[in-house]
């Protein structure tokens, strides 16, 4: 355990550097939308900026440096993600199917290269 | 398999504690509910290996219940200084707050009070967002909190479980296999947003995020994330009234 962390005692580490960072977000986005519309403009571009921010996070989750991932090359990760959402979109928009296909083609692609 | 595409079908009179239990059963019916279980074992793993206890990894899901934010304070806590593990941990969240910002207008009408909604705030994570934003709308309004509820209790109680199962398997598990758990979240992740993005709004956003995301990341402009969603949830919104206008 950490200098920084024993000093703190874990808990309230977890409390301090872990749970208010994060939660100050989700605290922001109920301030803001406070008289907010579903269908007004401001909540429709939000909503684009959401999914634009989400997909910005799959890519970086894909393309990681760290972790057990890093070992597999990025050559695979890539041919695993088109595998797995060609799977996807041919096999009735099956989340499942898509899912299977790709971490299937991730896996023997790391075990054979 | 059924991925969740649909909730339950109401009963008319439903009180608020169906709602509540058909959101629980509505999660465990989608593929996030065994996506999380799958990713949470390998955080429990890294918590053990990194000497937290069994009780901090599951109090950290609960009070967190971000998956990547977890991973950075985990492993940043025994040697970085506190600030900028707080740092690094606020960093992570950002789309926290714009995806509270479109949930709530869609989960309260005039006599939600504002306590009622710091539950379902709190339980928003990725895949509960991804969830309610395509189910929400088939609900009526007024069962729409205890479901919402119901669905975030349904799909946080797997990964409370898996991060302590993590302790058990830790050091046990093959790096390919550790490198498929790892896979799972940004697999499915794709395919369900894809999945929900039936407007072109949605669907530019989610194609030029892919490309802008790692682009700003590879640039070290810092907050990459926020101009991500900015730049490309702009420009999907400009092409969505382009559009509009040409119609």
């Amino acid at each position: 355990m950490s200098t920084a962390a024993a000093d703190l005692g874990p808990y309230l580490a977890l409390i301090l550097v872990g749970f208010l960072p994060n939660e100050v977000w989700r605290l922001l986005g109920l301030l803001v939308a406070r008289g907010l519309n579903e269908e007004s403009e401001i909540v429709v571009w939000v909503r684009a900026v959401a999914t634009a921010i989400l997909a910005g996070v799959i890519a970086q989750l894909l393309a990681t440096n760290s972790g057990a991932l890093a070992a597999v090359p990025l050559t695979v990760r890539v041919a695993a993600v088109v595998a797995g959402f060609l799977a996807f979109l041919l096999i009735r928009r099956s989340v499942f199917a898509g899912v299977a296909v790709g971490e299937a083609v991730l896996i023997v692609g790391a075990v054979a290269l | 398999m059924s991925s969740a595409r649909q909730p339950d079908p109401p009963a008319a009179q439903e009180s608020s504690l169906a709602a509540f239990v058909r959101g629980v059963s509505t999660a465990w019916r989608s593929i996030f509910a065994y996506v999380l279980f799958a990713t949470y074992i390998g955080i429990g793993a890294l918590a053990h290996d990194f000497g937290f206890s069994a009780g901090w990894m599951v109090l950290s899901t609960i009070l967190i219940w971000a998956a990547p934010a977890q991973v950075i304070l985990i492993s940043t806590l025994g040697s970085a200084a506190l600030v900028d593990t707080a740092i690094a941990v606020a960093l992570s969240s950002v789309r926290f707050m714009p995806m509270v910002v479109t949930l709530l207008p869609m989960l309260r009408d005039r006599q939600t009070r504002t306590w009622q909604l710091l539950v379902p705030m709190h339980l928003t994570a990725i895949s509960v967002w991804v969830e309610a934003m395509r189910l929400l709308p088939m609900l009526p309004r007024d069962h729409r909190i205890a479901f919402y509820n119901g669905l975030g209790t349904g799909l946080i109680t797997p990964p409370i479980i898996a991060g302590g199962i993590g302790f058990y398997v830790a050091g046990q598990v093959p790096t390919v296999f550790a490198a498929g758990l790892l896979f799972l979240t940004p697999l499915s992740m794709l395919m369900s947003i894809t999945r929900n993005s039936q407007a072109l709004i949605d669907r530019v956003a989610l194609g030029l995020g892919l490309v802008i995301g790692p682009i700003m990341a590879a640039s070290k402009v810092g907050l990459d994330l926020m101009w991500t969603g900015i730049i490309a949830g702009t420009i999907a919104y400009l092409v969505h009234r382009v559009r509009e206008a040409m119609q």
